[in-house]
């Protein structure tokens, strides 16, 4: 029998028993369905975490930390008082009430002298009062910490630069706030921004709009270049007792944008050990991807699990096909047909139900998801612009199908061994 | 009338025991018997039911193996024959006529017709046109596009024989092919059957327990209880 004859009659075969067939699809169907929209999920946030973070990203910065000391386990006791670790401690810094991780001027020099590192800046707390635009009423404004990590997505104008003039990016939404009108005519106004000293009293600093940036999940502050935080940093501390000592969290440092992987290693390894974690932007998005990806593989697995159920379906109807047609396939089988051509019939023919049931899933789905992502996109997730929830990759929807195919043919090889194993005779003599 | 040179036997069996199940319930259905087939004959194998006569038929169609004595096809024993030989063997040498007819009802007349064509792996367009002979020299012609379903018993068993017929076989194989149909039906099929055999040469092999088809044929022989009990040459007997 030529192969095609094989695949039209198992196509034939299938559409013999509708009511089973059609049975069967459906649990292959919610199987498919369910797989195509989890991993359309998976495709779609890990594509935007990708267009958020790593297209945006720098990859010259690490972000450098304290290494956290291990917490006591609960129930053990507390651990022994260091003297030199707790220098830190109770700095009424802005981050005061923290007790470890804390790093202080001492460890930035230390940060900065090691090999590799171009330069080193606290990452600073600021809290701003207000900002305004020629006049036209002042605003409250959250400033976005740790800019320098990531590259603004910019709906117009330019990124900040390590410029010493004051930069500033603002966040599309602030525009209309603010009386800056559009985008493009936003660029090149100066904005004031009023911070409180020390003894509260307000100083005003002005900033050139450089750059209007879409409204996206590191997005919601404005940004601000290392001179203007370093003006505010220093209007916000003025008055502040001499001998304070301050201690920060966060540290960012540039190194040569040229090293290759294990450059980077090195360095990460080096400031290790002195007792500072470091991390580049990939670090940081690999943690998401980390999450995201035990996510969806939960979520994938709840497919699978339909997916497995709907395998015994499968092999439930194969079988009761294989029985109702003994007969047949004895008379094929006793006008010569072998027993490999035999087997063929009946897994092409649960081949060709997998597919069914997953190409019209993976069709439902795509639709229904389509439908679904538009109407998020448009209502609760508006805000979060380039977000669409669930996209749909070919090569996964075909890889979907693929695989259902696989697993059909798998459920299959019980059935169809009974069929090709049976004798002729026995076949024919069947009642 | 049958004129053709005999020389040596297109099938035999010799000395061939079958049986089925073990210990006590352990049944003979064949206890040696030994028989030849030349070619061009027409041979009916009669017997009661429960005789044998059809694992007779089985085993010379090679569609089981005894489990002891010899089959023969031409010179060669059966045995030596691999599995993809003897499948060829039946899809190209033989034709298959059941009581049951075995028509697959939701397929087309042609679709059943063609079947042997398409297990060999024939072209489709070769197959409709061997398949349209086939049902043409059955007077089925204009039933090709019907569903196997729809027909009546005899025009079934014609089906069945357009089907036999399909492949050119040397040989026929017919078990009880009257026994599902009425006398005037049974006799339109035999005369069908007897005529391929006498004007295109194939050889035919009948099991039967009808003692009229019977005497039709060039030779008859008698089983019971697995084993043959006396055979009769009936010189031209083909009618």
């Amino acid at each position: 029998m030529k192969t095609l004859d094989i695949i039209g009659t198992a196509v034939d075969n299938t559409f013999r028993s509708k009511l089973r067939t059609t049975l069967t699809v459906v649990a292959i169907f919610i199987g498919a369905f369910t797989l195509t929209l989890t991993s359309a999920i998976g495709t779609g946030v890990s594509n935007y975490l990708d267009i958020q973070l790593a297209s945006v990203g720098t990859t010259d910065v690490l972000s450098i930390s304290q290494t956290a000391e291990d917490a006591p386990d609960l129930g053990d006791g507390p651990l022994r008082y260091d003297p030199t670790r707790a220098t830190a401690d109770g700095v009424p810094s802005p981050e005061a009430g923290f007790s470890t991780g804390v790093l202080t001027e001492s460890d930035l020099d230390a940060i900065g002298n090691t090999r590799g590192i171009r330069d080193v800046n606290a990452v600073v707390s600021l809290t701003a009062s207000y900002i305004e635009y020629d006049a036209k009423g002042k605003f409250q404004v959250a400033i976005s910490e740790n800019a320098e990590l990531t590259k603004a997505d910019l709906a117009a104008g330019e990124q900040l630069t390590p410029s010493d003039n004051n930069q500033i990016l603002l966040p599309a939404s602030y525009l209309e706030t603010l009386g800056l009108g559009a985008a493009e005519a936003a660029i090149g106004k100066v904005v004031t921004i009023g911070i409180a000293n020390y003894d509260g009293a307000m100083h005003e600093v002005h900033a050139t709009v450089t750059g209007v940036q879409n409204l996206t999940l590191l997005g919601a502050g404005v940004r601000l270049n290392q001179a203007l935080t370093n003006e505010l940093f220093a209007a916000q501390t003025d008055g502040e007792p001499t001998a304070y000592e301050r201690g920060y969290f966060l540290a960012s440092a540039h190194f040569d944008p040229t090293s290759n992987d294990d450059q980077v290693a090195a360095i990460k390894a080096d400031l290790a050990s002195q007792g500072y974690t470091a991390q580049t932007l990939a670090d940081q998005i690999g943690v998401f991807q980390t999450i995201l990806t035990g996510i969806v593989a939960v979520l994938n697995g709840f497919g699978l699990i339909a997916l497995l159920a709907a395998a015994f379906g499968i092999i439930n109807t194969l079988l009761m096909s294989v029985q109702e047609r003994t007969r047949e396939i004895g008379l094929m089988k006793a006008m010569g047909m072998g027993g490999g051509r035999v087997y063929a019939l009946f897994s092409v023919e649960a081949i060709f139900i997998g597919f069914l049931g997953s190409a019209l899933g993976a069709l439902a789905a795509i639709g229904a998801g389509s439908i679904i992502s538009n109407v998020l996109a448009n209502t609760v997730l508006a805000d979060l612009q380039g977000l669409q929830v669930l996209q749909f990759a070919p090569g996964q929807v075909a890889g979907i199908i693929l695989l259902v195919m696989v697993i059909a043919f798998l459920a299959s090889t019980l059935p169809a061994r009974r069929a090709a194993r049976q004798n002729p005779i026995d076949a024919l003599r069947y009642e | 009338m049958n004129s053709t040179t005999i020389t040596s036997p297109v099938l035999a069996a010799r000395g061939i025991r079958k049986s089925y199940g073990r210990g006590t319930a352990r049944f003979d259905a064949l206890d040696g018997v030994s028989l030849e087939v030349y070619a061009g004959q027409s041979i009916a194998i009669v017997g009661k039911s429960g005789s044998g006569k059809s694992t007779l038929m089985h085993l010379l169609a090679l569609l089981d193996s005894p489990d002891a004595g010899e089959v023969m096809v031409g010179d060669t024993d059966a045995k030596e024959l691999s599995v993809k030989q003897v499948n060829r063997m039946r899809n190209e040498d033989f034709g298959f006529v059941f009581q049951q007819f075995f028509l697959n009802p939701n397929a087309t007349v042609l679709d059943n017709v063609v079947l042997p064509l398409t297990i060999a792996g024939v072209a489709a367009g070769e197959r409709k046109a061997r398949g349209m002979a086939a049902l043409q020299q059955l007077e089925l012609d204009d039933k090709a596009k019907n569903m196997a379903v729809n027909l009546s018993g005899g025009q079934k068993q014609r089906v069945v024989i357009a089907r036999a017929l399909v492949n050119n076989p040397k040989v026929i194989f017919a078990d009880e092919p009257t026994g599902n149909l009425d006398t005037m039906t049974g006799a339109l099929v035999e005369d069908i059957l007897f005529s391929l055999n006498k004007d295109k040469g194939i050889t035919l092999v009948i099991v039967t327990h009808d003692p009229e088809l019977a005497a039709r044929c060039d030779r008859q022989i008698f089983i019971r209880d697995g084993r043959e009990v006396g055979s009769l040459d009936n010189a031209g007997a083909a009618a």
